[in-house]
């Protein structure tokens, strides 16, 4: 047997800090091993720790170490990252543990009492059943204060503005029920019906748990996307030393130094350098702008060709990117007010429910029950009313379907995502990178041959340029194996150089002047010179999802910030109407306009200047490629290269308001054969429990239907 | 009859740990990331 001697954990010899890293490659068991174990050998990293679900690394370091730094460690150990600047998640992850608690006291409870209720039930007399229920009483009312506070909190919260949602009746109904119960305990009556509420409790807190669960597995995955657009900058002090200076304190006057591949993180001016910036977030336009000494730069914009020094002009709250913010906040304030169908229908079902249980008080006070009788009566009207299928109708059909929807490479953000969704009557898309990928895709690959690709493999793998990222993800997705290649270096600005076997290769930019109209570099081998050109192309099955979306009755619009001409080929290829040259404020006013007209939008975009109208449509989607705020804003977000999801996504979440509909009728048929029993007086709490159990079943089963619906 | 002052008290307090157990566990993180801790079983133990 191996032993070893427990040695104390050696003492941090400096502080140490903890950052967050978005991972999105992370995606088996080899890979947790060979980040938590190889990270932890980098110089300065303490420790590394995978969250799998949220392809997340928190790293323990040396505060010297900067984010670049990390990004670099994980870099070389093969996978790509991204720092994430402040963990917004952990909000609705401790609302999740604070529902999971509850549910696990419910559980807890309604098991015990369960079981001395069943004694009751089978004969348990006088002396002994008086202990059962006030044992009974006992577990229950704590439960019943812990448990039950999510629903008081909301129902309360939505009382005081002059509203009324599901919480209510189920508050009330809880409450009620319990303090009846006590009452008849107190008093030596035959029947409490602590069981049927804690019960009640229990089987709404696991629809709840399971709804925020799900929102959280999605929310999780979209932040495991987010490509931090710029968390900060390598500002250049007086002395000329370069430090890395986080977003939020840079300062206008600053200089910052901007490599190839990075994104600016402020507004400012060229100092030096000349190089092309895709400002595609900003007008969605795909062709490169080419910038100067003394040219106007925005926060966002993605260096492309060459290093910049740039002096800052605007920071943080004053930048183009931060005025874009306000409009999509204020553009998104419609959209607070959307009434789920949960609550549509409570808004008919609590007070026909309250009256009905107050018709019996009378009812039976009239017939000469006595107030104690009359009394009992209502409460079983209520707890038999108590909408425990009904809370369990809408997400119970939103967890199956957004499950399905998941394996299909589709996150659902938001639990009303789906009920807007099936009501939209028109989808407007935006151009690039939605309808086109918003990537460069190198042409003509096909005319190298095979030495020659495994050569430009090997170039490409070298760098992270954007245009060699590019190249790398189109070789290897034809399964070209890189070359052995020697002495390989970048030269910033110019390319990559290295040998082949004694002869010298290159991939870098073009001698010639073609690429003032479009992205291109120039692959040299030797003697011989390729030109590489680079596209942005049509998302391979836009065509046909158009076609499938108004097959099913939408109407389709593309709106775009591009050119007219450059919308001309892809308004023929998809038989759609283009609109073109749209800044972020016009797209706004084009579903202003359509939303006069009745129509309920869809918008899908991805760039930040879909920002605003992202946020004004009735429901909207992104695709992963997004930017931050686009995918933030969206009600959807969508992974990998196809645009299906949107049709697919449109079909489920019609089926699924379908489905919640069925369950609704299924619950208030139930309540149609149950309610002439409670008001007869013949609920015992016995037929209450079977009663709520088998209605919950029902309506689960039939939620569980959806669960192939994305096939 | 007497068995029950015993027997029901001992239900009560065994429900009660599990309660507990449940509450540790939620508390020390072991239901943070149930994907990470499904792929981790599988990994090669390379702890030196």
């Amino acid at each position: 047997m191996a032993t070893r001697a427990l040695l104390p954990e050696p003492a941090p010899l400096v502080e140490t800090r903890e950052s967050l890293l978005a991972v999105p490659g992370i995606h088996c068991a080899g890979c947790i091993s060979k980040i938590e174990n190889g990270l932890p050998k980098v110089t300065g990293i303490v420790s590394a720790r995978v969250n799998m679900g949220a392809r997340r690394v928190a790293v323990r370091h040396d505060p010297a170490l900067t984010p670049p730094d990390l990004k670099s460690a994980l870099a070389r150990l093969g996978f790509e990252a991204e720092p994430l600047a402040d963990p917004g998640m952990d909000v609705a992850a401790a609302h999740n543990r604070a529902l999971l608690r509850a549910l696990a006291v419910a559980g807890f409870a309604a098991m015990n009492i369960m079981l001395l209720s069943v004694s009751i039930w089978s004969g348990a007399d006088g002396a002994t059943r008086q202990m059962f229920h006030w044992l009974s009483a006992l577990i229950a009312l704590p439960t019943v204060a812990y448990a039950g506070l999510p629903f008081f909190r909301s129902g309360w919260a939505a009382l005081r503005q002059g509203r009324t949602n599901m919480d209510v009746p189920i508050s009330i109904g809880v409450l009620l029920t319990t303090g009846m119960s006590l009452y008849e305990t107190a008093t030596g009556g035959a029947h409490a019906w602590f069981d049927g509420a804690v019960m009640l409790l229990f089987f709404l807190l696991a629809g709840r748990c399971l709804d925020s669960m799900m929102r959280g597995r999605a929310r999780a995955g979209v932040a495991a996307l987010l490509k931090q657009t710029a968390p900060g900058a390598l500002v250049l002090d007086d002395a000329g030393q370069s430090r890395w200076t986080k977003a939020d304190a840079l300062r206008a006057g600053m200089r910052m130094l901007v490599a190839a591949g990075e994104r600016l993180a402020a507004d400012g001016r060229v100092l030096t350098g000349d190089s092309s910036l895709d400002i595609a977030f900003l007008t969605g336009e795909s062709t490169p702008v080419r910038v100067h000494v003394g040219d106007a730069v925005q926060a966002g914009a993605l260096n492309i060709a060459a290093p910049l020094t740039v002096e800052v002009t605007a920071a943080g709250a004053d930048t183009v990117i931060a005025d874009l913010a306000r409009l999509m906040q204020e553009a998104g304030q419609g959209k607070s007010r959307y009434v789920r169908l949960a609550d549509r229908a409570a808004r008919w079902y609590a007070p026909c429910v309250h009256l009905l249980a107050g018709l019996s008080f009378a009812g039976w006070m009239i017939a000469g029950a006595g107030v104690h009788q009359s009394l009992l009566i209502a409460v079983a009207v209520l707890l038999i009313t108590c909408p425990c299928a009904l809370g369990l109708a809408v997400p119970a059909a939103q967890i199956v379907a957004c499950g399905a929807l998941m394996r299909q490479g589709v996150l659902v953000k938001d639990g009303s995502a789906l009920e807007r969704l099936a009501e939209t009557t028109e989808a407007v898309f935006d151009k690039t990178g939605t309808l086109t990928l918003g990537r460069p895709v190198p042409r003509h690959l096909e005319r190298l041959d095979a030495e020659d690709r495994a050569i430009l493999l090997a170039l490409a793998q070298a760098s992270r340029h954007p245009l060699s990222t590019a190249l790398r993800q189109a070789l290897e997705a034809e399964g070209v194996r890189p070359a052995t290649l020697n002495a390989i270096r970048e030269v910033p600005g110019e390319g990559l150089f290295a040998d082949h076997h004694g002869m010298p290769v290159s991939l870098a930019r073009p001698r010639s002047l073609v690429t003032l109209f479009g992205l291109a570099s120039e692959y040299r081998h030797g003697a011989g010179v390729y030109l590489l050109s680079f596209t942005d192309t049509l998302r391979p099955d836009a065509a046909e999802t158009l076609a499938a979306l108004r097959s099913t009755g939408l109407r389709t619009l593309i709106a775009s910030g591009d050119r007219p001409e450059a919308l001309e080929e892809i308004a023929r290829a998809t038989g759609t109407t283009a609109i073109g040259r749209l800044r972020p404020a016009d797209k706004l006013a084009l579903l202003d306009r359509l939303k006069a007209q009745g129509q309920k939008v869809l918008m899908v975009g991805d760039g930040l200047n879909d920002g605003p109208a992202l946020a004004a449509g009735h429901a909207s989607m992104a695709p992963a490629s997004a930017s931050d705020a686009s995918q933030l804003t969206a009600d959807i977000v969508f992974l990998g290269d196809r645009l299906a999801p949107v049709a697919i996504a449109l079909r489920v979440a019609r089926r699924t308001v379908r489905v919640v509909k069925q369950n609704f009728a299924l619950a208030i048929g139930y309540n149609i054969l149950a309610v002439p029993l409670a008001i007869a007086g013949k609920v015992t709490p016995l037929v209450a429990a079977v009663a709520m159990s088998l209605s919950s079943l029902v309506v689960v089963a039939n939620a569980l239907r959806l669960k192939g619906g994305a096939k | 009859m007497t068995g029950l002052a015993l027997l029901i008290p001992l239900a009560l307090l065994c429900g009660l740990v599990a309660l507990a157990a449940f509450f540790m566990a939620l508390r020390g993180g072991q239901y943070d990331d149930l994907d990470g801790a499904a792929m981790r079983m599988l990994a090669d133990a390379e702890e030196d």
